[in-house]
């Protein structure tokens, strides 16, 4: 296994300290809960659409600093984009995971998100670094929850 | 006689053990997940090895020699689990796969003749999902009830309403022994003489005391005792159910199938007695033996020694990790086994577990298999370290360091 410290970044810290776009939304068009039942990960997304493209965003709920940095900047990263590029982030983010996109290497979308290419070497929490972007997969496709498990 | 007078050779102790005999990461491995599943000792891997290379064959089947002796191997281990728990007769020792299995096989044939609409299924408020899910199916079919004796913040049971919870409905009880996330010891006997007091038989959740407490089921006057091998220094595959005769007896068979028959025809099967009866299909016969090997082998270390050494380092952990700042144990009973739960400022248990595990301490973080004690507690997730005979105070020094880099790296 690599050192912690290179996934536990101050990105990540921070991001888990002070999550952006972190709350409800009173009234929105896509929305989905995210568990992770085996450690308790626990979200709940909800996004406006409009004219194609993600309006607004928010999550709530808990879990690690992974599941939560992870939830936090891909609100960030998806906000304002257009659905399509949304959900090619959602399955690039699944390949870098999944070790078949380098990021360094691969052309991809995914900029700031690489950050948690080394959860690839922590086969344990990779789920933690999912689940955000599961629960934005069944978000857009209409379904209401999703589990990791 | 007692042996406490001469402490545990720790260093010794711990060359039967492979795995803390090799890196792990490139660091020594420091176990400290016992009560998820203990780490098996030579003498135990070697006895399965040997059973399983030279003796094996099936089991109370055919006449050959060999049949015979993988029988009397098999049986010998189980009058080992006989005479380790107390219990008065081999045939009140069911072999199961595991501590679930056992409370699982209680519910579907105790409780289904035993709980109709209504009646109401008493629960601690500390158990293991294994002690609440069997019931809550079983009071799902019958329309029953599930009632839980309640706990303090402390993590203690309160026993003042005992009597007020055991209605004239009460079917069962149960209760763990000893709580896998707090380390509460519960006062079993306790409980099962004031049950009995209204007629309320008792199930008590062993998988978490056996390993720590010398356990005396007629003592207890336990209904039913389970608890499963691997926490024991065992192999996993392997536990059992105690139960009082007359209970086993009157209880219908679980599963059907081969070695639990009398004789089978079209019209009528009949079935054969204790334990038989409840052991149907080709056990498992090298994990057995194993479970009577480890049984052995705790015995060889002087069950008062491996106490005593368990709860100096319970007691040292405590002291230390409490005079870490922002570090707060959950479960403050007085009577406690080596298992201590922590939640550590706002940072979750898992990422405390990833960089632990880095530094080749292996801790559980999570919920533990026990949701509601988390809620009781008001913690999403805790992480525990538990201790066995093997580990040291050095091993707990190594915990504290590593508790104060995660610190380090989420400050």
């Amino acid at each position: 296994m690599s050192d912690p410290r290179e996934l536990y970044q101050q990105v990540i810290i921070e991001h888990n300290k002070k999550p952006r776009n972190y709350g409800d939304l009173e009234t929105c068009t896509h929305q989905a809960h995210g568990l992770n039942p085996l450690c308790g990960d626990d979200i709940v997304l909800k996004l406006v659409v409009a004219d194609g493209i993600v309006q607004d965003v928010r999550f709530q709920g808990q879990g690690c600093a992974i599941s939560k940095a992870s939830s936090s900047l891909m609100t960030v990263n998806i906000k304002g984009k257009p659905l399509a590029e949304a959900e090619l982030m959602v399955e690039q983010f699944r390949e870098m995971i999944r070790g078949t996109l380098d990021t360094a290497v691969d052309p991809n979308i995914l900029g700031r998100l690489s950050l948690f290419q080394s959860v690839k070497n922590l086969p344990s929490r990779v789920k933690c670094a999912v689940l955000p972007w599961a629960t934005l997969h069944s978000a857009l496709q209409g379904e209401q929850t999703v589990s990791t498990e | 006689m007692s042996t406490a007078a001469l402490p545990l050779d720790v260093a010794r102790v711990r060359q039967d053990f492979p795995a803390l005999c090799t890196p792990f990461h490139g660091k020594p491995l420091i176990y400290l997940d016992s009560a998820v599943s203990g780490l098996c000792p030579r003498p135990v891997i070697d006895r399965m090895s040997h059973y399983q290379a030279y003796e094996h064959t099936n089991v109370h089947r055919g006449v050959s020699t060999l049949s015979q002796e993988a029988t009397d191997r098999f049986e010998e281990a189980r009058e080992k689990v006989r005479a380790f728990i107390n219990a008065p007769s081999p045939k009140q020792i069911i072999w199961t796969r595991g501590t679930t299995e056992s409370i699982n096989l209680v519910a579907q044939t105790f409780g289904r003749q035993r709980v109709q609409a209504g009646d109401e299924i008493l629960l601690s408020a500390m158990e293991h999902h294994s002690n609440i899910v069997p019931w809550q199916l079983l009071a799902e079919e019958r329309g029953a009830r599930i009632r839980v004796i309640p706990m303090n913040d402390a993590g203690e049971l309160i026993l003042d309403d005992l009597e007020a919870l055991l209605s004239d409905r009460t079917r069962i009880l149960g209760v763990t022994q000893v709580s896998n996330v707090l380390g509460t010891i519960n006062p079993v006997k306790e409980i099962i003489a004031r049950a009995h007091a209204r007629n309320v038989p008792v199930l008590v959740d062993g998988a978490q005391g056996v390993p720590h407490l010398p356990v005396d089921v007629t003592d207890l006057d336990a209904d039913f005792y389970v608890f499963s091998g691997h926490k024991l220094s065992g192999p996993t595959g392997i536990g059992v159910l105690y139960g009082r005769q007359e209970l086993l007896e009157a209880m219908p068979p679980w599963q059907g199938g081969g070695s639990m028959i009398l004789s089978v025809a079209w019209e009528k099967t009949t079935f054969c007695g204790l334990p038989g009866k409840f052991e149907a299909g080709t056990p498992a016969i090298a994990q057995a033996i194993g479970l009577g090997a480890a049984i052995d082998y705790l015995l060889g270390l002087g069950l008062d020694r491996v106490g005593a050494h368990e709860h100096e380092l319970l007691a040292y952990a405590t002291r230390r990790l409490q005079a870490i700042p922002g570090l707060r144990i959950i479960g403050q009973a007085k009577a406690k086994a080596s298992v201590l739960s922590f939640v550590l400022e706002d940072i979750h248990p898992h990422d405390i577990g990833s960089i632990l595990d880095h530094e080749g301490i292996v801790v559980r973080a999570g919920h533990h298999c026990a949701q509601p004690v988390m809620q009781r507690m008001q913690v999403p997730a805790t992480t525990r370290a538990s201790f066995s005979y093997f580990n040291t105070q050095e091993e707990i020094d190594a915990l504290v360091s590593g508790i104060l880099k995660v610190q380090e790296i989420f400050q």
